[in-house]
């Protein structure tokens, strides 16, 4: 049974992609595609994200190791989505016309940190498998703890490049402080014993 | 293989859809409206091409009925715009409360206006409407006053986004004397040769076609004159990025993001961004009110 886990989570992350290809087949991406295929990406990029930081206070919580085989994967898919959802935005909306696109980048804060959790996710994606793990050893955890710096950027990169904070990009944040604050009790938790 | 067909076929589909609609639309109008304003500025649509009625009323910024684009369509369905009255009050000889059918019966013409948003982008809209002036004349304005004050009316009950702390409710903005009498400055009562839609502002907004689209208040229950400048809605949120003036100009980036090209609303994923023009392509029209002024400062 718990051997269909992996494929079926994997088959279910594909969902994001699913949705746009079959609105974009149906020309049902509404009167602004471009800023539809580039929102709904980001939103799916920060979803994995956080959904790769929920599996460690998932495994403490319920005591059973299984969700941490997801991690990688849900890793992974968030890499994905961030690479598609910067592309449809350097490829799509500014037609890899490089001059504004580098103008914004250190001009407008949201797209600089939003470049920047993108360039740190590469060397996670990179390391991400057993033979790189086992090669850095010590190294590769503290490497991978750049997670949390990214989500934060990402969190950021939503609050910036909104009009307001209400309600998306209030509702990630407040899930991502959950997430992070389990990190804080852990950790003072087991430094005690 | 076949997909691929199917994708082909669509777009052309609702394309012809969309201009035996316009057409249908444009020749009932053209008997109407006698006014020859020439409110089609060339240079201030690009393109020139109507949005659809649908694109329109469906992707609108309405926060009184939530954050989401598709928000006030889908909430604003039984919002009560009967009965109806707006006051004109303020710097004023008489004050007056005016019953919605009284100011209705002012007669509308088409005006086919470009609506900027400042989020970075833009509809070509054939709204109906007539100048504020024509509004406006019907007080005897002091001369003490400077400026004008729109208030959108307050009703949390039915309007959801109010019972939040999303903005200062109610949605104040507001303009200078002069700007508002200015002929482009139009009381809006329709689009596309209807009534109004909720979504859009019903049963009366304004629409000023030189500024970004928040500088147009909807569902406006007072006008008032004063002395002292309005404390607008999006300056009062966020003084260092909304000024009062918030004239369309690709020169003056909002802090966060560029404002020097838009995408154009209905176009294909494939279409480029265009540039932003100065004044948002009126600046014949209305450059002058602001000859001597600093507009990096006064944004």
């Amino acid at each position: 049974m718990k051997n269909y886990f992996k494929p079926a989570v994997f088959l279910l992350s594909l969902w994001p992609l699913c949705i746009i290809t079959y609105q974009l087949f149906y020309n049902k991406l509404g009167p602004e595609p471009v800023d539809r295929i580039i929102n709904h990406f980001g939103e799916w990029t920060l979803i994995f994200i956080l959904l790769t930081l929920s599996m460690t206070p998932l495994r403490k919580i319920t005591k059973s190791l299984e969700w941490i085989k997801f991690r990688r994967m849900l890793g992974l898919f968030a890499f994905f989505y961030a690479s598609i959802h910067m592309l449809s935005y350097v490829g799509l909306d500014y037609r890899f016309d490089f001059e504004p696109l580098i103008d914004d980048v250190f001009k407008k804060k949201f797209v600089f940190i939003g470049f920047s959790a993108w360039l740190l996710l590469i060397p996670l994606a990179i390391t991400s498998s057993d033979k790189m793990a086992r090669h850095l050893k010590q190294n590769w955890k503290k490497l991978h703890s750049l997670i949390y710096v990214i989500s934060i950027f990402g969190v950021l990169h939503f609050i910036w490049l909104s009009k307001t904070i209400f309600f998306k990009p209030l509702i990630f944040l407040i899930i991502l402080i959950i997430l992070l604050l389990f990190r804080i009790n852990f950790s003072k938790f087991s430094s005690k014993i | 293989m076949r997909k691929f067909k199917h994708s082909e076929i669509t777009p052309e589909k609702i394309y012809n859809r969309r201009r035996s609609f316009i057409k249908s639309i444009g020749y009932g109008l053209g008997a109407l409206t006698l006014n020859s304003v020439p409110l089609i500025n060339a240079k201030a649509s690009n393109s020139n091409k109507l949005n659809s009625y649908e694109d329109i009323t469906t992707y609108n910024n309405y926060y009184e009925f939530g954050t989401g684009k598709g928000d006030p369509h889908r909430r604003a369905k039984n919002f009560t715009t009967r009965p109806w009255s707006v006051k004109i009050e303020g710097e004023v000889e008489n004050s007056l409360k005016l019953p919605i059918e009284e100011i209705l019966s002012i007669k509308s013409e088409e005006r086919i206006l470009k609506l900027r948003c400042v989020e970075g982008w833009s509809m070509v809209i054939p709204w109906l409407g007539f100048s504020l002036s024509e509004l406006l004349n019907k007080v005897q304005i002091k001369p003490t006053a400077k400026f004008v004050e729109f208030e959108t009316v307050y009703n949390p009950e039915e309007m959801v986004g109010q019972r939040y702390p999303v903005l200062n409710w109610p949605y104040i903005e507001g303009l200078r004397i002069d700007e508002a009498m200015h002929p482009l400055t139009t009381v809006v009562t329709g689009l596309y040769g209807k009534p109004l839609p909720n979504q859009n502002g019903a049963p009366l907004r304004i629409f000023i076609p030189w500024k970004y689209g928040f500088k147009s208040a909807k569902a406006i229950v007072k006008i008032r004159l004063t002395q002292k400048m309005p404390n607008t809605a999006w300056k009062n949120a966020s003084p260092r990025e909304y000024g009062f003036y918030s004239n369309v100009n690709p020169e003056v980036d909002h802090p966060r993001w560029s404002q020097a090209t838009e995408r154009v609303i209905g176009e294909s994923i494939l279409a480029p961004r265009i540039k932003t023009l100065m004044f948002n392509g009126y600046g014949d029209e209305v450059a002058h009110l602001y000859s001597g002024m600093d507009l990096k400062k006064n944004y």
